[in-house]
């Protein structure tokens, strides 16, 4: 009987005690990375190394605006393909799709989400990147090598699809059929009902999806780095070539040791990232708060 | 296109004298499922201006005919439907039959209070504006009306713009009611209405629908007896999909002639 209780309460404390190890693990990160950034935040102030586009590590100068932009070029860019095909692919797939293609489908974009990204690089690298240059950057007059934001943007919104579609998905499945009824009953068509009622009700959801997908865009660093083109100046247009800060450490990791305060600047690059990535997904999860709130009260 | 309430109201009155073709006739209806023969050649005329109630035991299809008097079932799969349901004379399953025209003639209410997500004023005033209705002026009439019509209206007057998530379960469903009745419905059809309501709120709907039923055709699903004596002017008994007594509510009830009646309201088999 005793024994019983023994492990009850071990059990407890075990599982306590693991879930704590996880914590420290991100405090971990989070107090190495600080300290490893204080000698750049020592030599250069916080304020010029977040606004300078000046990166030049043989002279000292450590402006991030360029990296900084560059991330927020693809993440953005990324979005604007992939929320509304995501959002229409989702909506097809739950209320006019015959079960048929649905259910080879959804197994089929959940593949997607496996495939390592090395792979999205190399077809972004393959097909993407000439596209850009030799196709659609002509159109507009412009002359670029195909190595853009665009392509690292596209590139990055296939690679947000699976993990968008498949939330969506999840989401709009749980809208009650009444809901639905109640307001084709009132004479809407399916897609006033849809649009009116489905997305509404599903609000918090798709929301939800598009954090983690921009989650997953921001950290994403091999097939964004291999097609972006890699020059740390601030974009102007969606067909110059970018540098997100994921692909700057990854790139420059291998050398930091043999510049002065360069290893402190990229690890200040990865604290930033750290941040962004944080504090974007608190920002989410308070809006998210708030728009459960007005749905269920 | 949408007019405003009273006027259509008023010609809703000079259809339904009492000499007047039924509003509702069902023919040698056949509704299929899975290849399931769920409603077996049903035949109805719903008396206008009356609560007509379908009762039988659970499964005995009285949902699904109630689904196929606005045509719900449509975007079922694996279904089958023959026969006919005339709404005015006009075949709703004929092929040139428009469904949303078909659905805005009859208000559903569902079990459970389904209120759309969206503030109180804007439920009622969707149905309207699907149909066209933008002005001001008169979308603020007709949800007004139509609060005052279920009696919410001194409850939520000063909370319009409030989620219709906000309120008691009793208070949505009246709102249901009056988001149904905010297309100018002839037909109200109402899936267990009450089921999931407090017995107070449940007397309250049944109270609205017996004051409505001057201006509606009222049909109800209900598996409680009680509510079935208390409201309806007309029982359809429904079993195993076919319909096997129909009459006023006294004859059903106090003398059904079918003997599987006669057990189901004496209460051997529900």
């Amino acid at each position: 009987m005793k024994l019983r209780l023994l492990k009850d309460f071990l059990f407890n404390k075990i599982s306590s005690l693991l879930l704590l190890c996880s914590f420290l693990a991100i405090s971990l990160i989070f107090i190495i990375l600080i300290y490893k950034s204080i000698p750049l935040l020592e030599y250069q102030n916080i304020g010029s190394i977040l606004s300078q586009s000046v990166w030049s590590p043989l002279k000292g100068n450590f402006g991030f605006l360029p990296f900084i932009m560059g991330t927020a070029w693809v993440t953005i860019i990324s979005l604007c393909f992939a929320v509304p095909l995501c959002l229409l692919t989702s909506i097809y797939l739950v209320e006019y799709a015959p079960d048929k293609l649905r259910k080879i489908v959804l197994p089929l974009i959940n593949t997607l989400a496996a495939l390592p990204s090395v792979l999205y690089g190399v077809w972004g690298v393959l097909f993407i990147v000439p596209l850009m240059g030799e196709y659609i950057a002509p159109l507009f007059g412009i002359v670029s090598s195909g190595y853009s934001v665009l392509s690292g943007g596209i590139v990055l919104a296939v690679m947000i699809f699976p993990i968008m579609i498949s939330i969506i998905v999840e989401v709009l499945h749980t809208i009650p059929k009444e809901l639905k009824s109640a307001s084709l009953s009132l004479g809407a068509t399916k897609w006033e009902t849809i649009v009116k009622v489905n997305i509404k009700k599903a609000k918090p959801g798709i929301i939800a999806a598009i954090v983690l997908a921009i989650s997953r865009a921001l950290g994403e660093t091999i097939a964004v780095l291999m097609v972006c083109g890699n020059i740390p100046k601030v974009p102007q247009s969606i067909f110059d070539a970018g540098y997100p800060i994921p692909a700057l450490i990854a790139n420059n990791f291998g050398e930091m040791m043999s510049i002065p305060l360069y290893d402190s600047a990229l690890m200040f690059a990865a604290l930033l990232l750290l941040i962004i990535i944080l504090a974007f997904n608190l920002i989410a999860r308070v809006v998210l708060n708030k728009l459960e709130k007005n749905h269920n009260d | 296109m949408y007019s405003y309430p009273n006027i259509e109201k008023q010609q809703t009155e000079n259809i339904t004298s009492p000499l007047s073709t039924p509003h509702l006739q069902i023919k040698n209806l056949n509704v299929y499922i899975d290849e399931k023969h769920i409603l077996k050649n049903i035949n109805l005329e719903i008396p206008n201006n009356s609560i007509t109630s379908i009762i039988g035991p659970s499964g005995c299809g009285k949902t699904t005919l109630l689904k196929t008097l606005n045509r719900l079932l449509d975007d079922s799969k694996n279904i089958q439907i023959t026969g006919s349901v005339l709404v005015n004379g006009e075949d709703i399953y004929a092929k040139n039959a428009e469904v949303t025209h078909i659905r805005k003639k009859m208000g559903l209410l569902s079990q459970r209070p389904f209120p759309l997500p969206m503030s109180i004023f804007d439920n009622i005033a969707y149905g309207p504006r699907i149909h066209g209705e933008h002005n001001k002026k008169i979308l603020n009439q007709i949800v007004e009306n139509q609060l005052k019509n279920v009696g919410l209206w001194e409850e939520v007057k000063d909370r319009l713009h409030h989620y219709a998530s906000q309120l008691s379960i009793g208070q949505q469903q009246r709102l249901c009611l009056a988001r149904g009745l905010a297309v100018n419905p002839e037909i109200i059809l109402g899936d267990e209405s009450t089921s999931a309501l407090d017995p107070i709120s449940t007397q309250t709907i049944e109270n609205l629908l017996v004051d409505l039923k001057k201006d509606y055709t009222i049909i109800l699903v209900t598996h409680i007896l009680r509510q079935a004596r208390r409201v309806s002017d007309y029982i359809a008994f429904i079993y195993n999909g076919e319909i096997l007594e129909f009459g006023k509510t006294e004859e059903v009830l106090l003398h059904p002639r079918n003997e599987i009646t006669q057990q189901y309201v004496k209460g051997f088999i529900s």
